[in-house]
C-alpha cells in the first residue's frame, strides 16, 4: 500500500522516467533487458526500481541526484518513515562515492525504501538530511570519517568514531593503514 | 585553596562524565554542561574503542567474519550472528534445515533473557539498589552455562555457521532449558515484588525523561526505548524471519513514554522469550542441523542486500553489497544502540543530573556495539 503510494511520489521527482516506455510497449523491455545484460557494469539511471523484498530485504531502490536528496528524504519524512542508517560505498573503478540512506516503518504496512546517491570520488559533496532527521547527524558523521564525504550544511562535521585528529578515511578502498 | 567557586545565576559549566564513569557501563563520555543539578547541554562523544569491524569485514571472507559479530554485543551475541548468517543465506541462497533454525531462535532467545538480567541487575544498581544485580546475576548463570555447553563460549559465541549451526543440542541441554523456564518465571515475581513496585524505583522513574514517538521516529530508535513510546515495532512481527511466524508470542508496548514504561517493556520481553523458548523446544523437529548441498566457498552474486532482526537492544541490520567476490565489497553494520543512545543529547536537555543518568540505563546501552 505504502509502498506504492511512495514509489509514485518518489517517480514525480523524475519526469522523464524510463520505466513508463517499458509499460506501454512490450516488445522493447525484453530487447532492452538483453542489452542490459550485454553490457552490465554500465552505470545505472536515476530512478525508482522495485525490488525483490525475499531476495534483497528492501522494497523500493531510488537513485537520486544530490541535488534532489533533500525533496526524497523529505517525501519520506512525511509518509512517516523512519530512518534506519546512512553509510557509503566506494566504487573506486567508476571513479564515485556513493551515499546510501536507509528508511523503513514502525507500522505493519511493512517497507524499507533505499535511497542512493552517487558523488564525484574527487569531490564528495552533498547535503545534509539533518534538518529533515534530526537523527541523521550521527550517521552523516560517520560516514564523513570513514568516506571523507563532505555534508553540506551539518551543524558539527567533526569526527565522531575516529580519533579527533583523524585526517584519513578508512573505507576508502585505496586507504593502506 | 578548597574554597567554593561561586557561580553567577545564569552562569555555567562545563561536567564531564565519563569515559571511565560507572553510571556509562563502558568508555563512553557525554559532556554537560551544567546549569546548578540541571542540563542545559549534553553532547555524547563515542568512538573510545571503535576498532572497524566494517573495514574488517571487506578484509576477511565470509566465514572469517562470522566470529567479530559476538564482539560487537557481548551480552546478546548471538541475535547479531543471527543476522549475519541471515543475511549471507539470503544473498548466496543457503537454504537452512529447519531445525537448525529453531535451535538459532531458542538460543537467541535465550541470549535475549540473559541480556535483559544483566541489563535489569546492572539498571537497579545504577539506582542505588545492589543485591537484584546479584539475583539477576544468579539467573543468567544458569543460561550462560546452558550456552556454553553447547556453543563452547560464555559470551563471545561463534555458533552460527551459513547454512546451520556448529553443534547440536541434546537432552542435556532440552532437560536443563525446561527445568529454567519455571525457575525464571518464579524469578520474575520475585523481581516484581523486589523492585518494580518499590515506591522509591518507581518515584525515580515515573514520568521521567518522556520521549515521544515522533522523536523516536527522527532518530531511528528501536526495541523498548521505541516500544516504550508506544510505538509497536518488533522486527520479529513487523518484518518476520526465521522461524518467528511459527511462535505464539506478544510484543509488549506501553505508552507512558517514561523510564518506567521502558522498564516494564523489557520486564515483560523475557515472559515472552521464555514463551518461545517453551514452545521452540516443544515444536523442536528431528533432521539434520547442516543442508545437505552447501557451496564450499561463499560468494553471494553482485548485489546489495540487506537484512534486519530484533536483537536484545534493537532492531540490527546489516547490509551487504557483494561484487561476486569472497569478501565482501561493503558490509555496514547498523547498531541499534547508536541510534537510541543519539536522542539522548536532544532529550537530557533540562533534566536533572540524576534523572538523566536513569534515563541512560534505561536506554540500555552496550558501549562496544555503538562504537563498532
Amino acid at each position: 500500500m505504502i509502498c506504492d503510494k511512495t514509489k509514485q511520489a518518489l517517480q514525480s521527482l523524475f519526469p522523464k522516467a524510463t520505466p513508463e516506455p517499458a509499460e506501454s510497449s512490450p516488445a522493447i523491455p525484453s530487447s532492452e533487458a538483453q542489452e542490459k545484460k550485454a553490457k552490465a557494469p554500465a552505470p545505472r539511471q536515476d530512478g525508482v526500481v522495485e525490488r525483490d523484498y525475499a531476495v534483497h530485504g528492501y522494497h523500493l531502490d531510488a537513485q537520486v541526484s544530490p541535488d534532489q536528496l533533500l525533496e526524497a528524504v523529505s517525501i519520506l519524512d512525511e509518509a512517516a518513515f523512519f530512518i534506519e542508517s546512512i553509510t557509503g560505498v566506494d566504487w573506486i573503478k567508476e571513479n564515485q562515492l556513493e551515499v546510501v540512506y536507509d528508511f523503513s516503518r514502525y507500522d505493519f504496512d511493512t517497507c524499507r525504501v533505499v535511497i542512493r546517491t552517487r558523488l564525484d570520488r574527487n569531490n564528495p559533496v552533498v547535503p545534509t538530511i539533518t534538518g529533515i532527521y534530526a537523527g541523521a547527524n550521527w550517521h552523516e558523521r560517520e560516514t564523513h570519517d570513514f568516506f571523507g564525504i563532505k555534508f553540506e550544511g551539518h551543524p558539527h562535521l567533526i569526527p565522531l568514531l575516529l580519533p579527533e585528529d583523524a585526517d584519513f578515511h578508512p573505507l576508502l578502498k585505496d586507504f593502506k593503514a | 585553596m578548597n574554597a567554593p567557586i561561586l557561580l553567577q545565576p545564569d552562569e555555567t559549566f562545563i561536567l564531564n562524565v565519563g569515559p571511565q564513569h560507572p553510571a556509562t557501563h563502558g568508555v563512553l563520555r557525554v559532556k554537560m554542561e551544567m546549569s546548578g543539578e540541571y542540563i542545559v547541554n549534553a553532547e555524547t562523544v563515542i568512538g573510545y574503542i571503535h576498532r572497524m569491524h566494517e573495514k574488517m569485514g571487506e578484509l576477511k571472507t565470509y566465514p572469517q567474519f562470522l566470529m567479530n559479530l559476538s564482539r560487537m554485543d557481548y551480552l546478546g551475541a548471538l541475535g547479531y550472528s543471527h543476522c549475519h548468517v541471515l543475511v549471507v543465506e539470503k544473498a548466496s541462497g543457503i537454504v537452512v534445515p529447519e531445525r537448525a533454525e529453531y535451535i538459532r531462535a531458542i538460543m537467541v532467545e535465550l541470549n535475549r533473557i540473559a541480556s535483559h538480567l544483566f541489563w535489569f541487575g546492572a539498571f537497579v544498581m545504577d539506582l542505588g539498589g545492589f543485591s537484584p544485580l546479584m539475583y539477576a546475576l544468579q539467573d543468567r548463570e544458569h543460561i550462560l552455562d546452558m550456552l556454553e555447553a553447547v556453543t563452547g563460549s560464555r559470551l563471545t559465541y561463534c555458533y552460527f555457521r551459513f547454512g546451520g549451526l556448529y553443534n547440536d543440542i541434546d537432552d542435556d541441554f532440552i532437560a536443563a532449558a525446561r527445568r529454567f523456564i519455571p525457575r525464571m518465571r518464579k524469578s520474575l515475581k520475585k523481581y516484581k515484588a523486589l523492585v518494580t513496585g518499590n515506591i522509591i524505583f518507581r518515584k525515580r522513574l515515573e514520568g521521567i525523561a518522556p520521549l515521544t514517538p515522533e522523536m523516536c521516529r527522527k532518530y531511528g530508535a528501536s526495541s523498548a526505548v521505541a516500544r516504550g513510546s508506544g510505538i509497536n515495532f518488533d522486527v520479529r512481527r513487523n518484518e518476520p524471519y526465521s522461524v518467528y511466524p511459527e511462535f505464539d508470542f506478544d510484543i509488549p508496548v506501553y505508552h507512558e513514554c517514561d523510564s518506567l514504561a521502558r522498564y516494564m517493556v523489557r520486564m515483560d520481553e523475557i515472559e515472552q522469550s521464555l514463551r518461545i523458548v517453551e514452545q521452540g523446544l516443544d515444536k523442536l523437529p528431528g533432521g539434520p542441523i547442516m543442508p545437505d548441498k552447501k557451496p564450499k566457498i561463499i560468494k553471494p552474486p553482485a548485489g546489495d542486500y540487506y537484512q534486519a532482526v530484533e536483537t536484545a537492544r534493537g532492531s540490527f541490520g546489516v547490509r551487504l553489497v557483494s561484487d561476486g567476490g569472497k569478501n565482501p565489497y561493503r558490509l555496514k553494520l547498523r547498531s541499534p544502540t547508536y541510534s537510541n543512545m543519539h536522542l539522548f543529547d536532544e532529550a537530557c536537555r533540562g533534566m536533572m543530573i540524576m534523572d538523566a543518568l536513569a534515563f541512560m540505563g534505561s536506554l540500555d546501552l552496550v558501549i562496544p556495539e555503538i562504537d563498532r
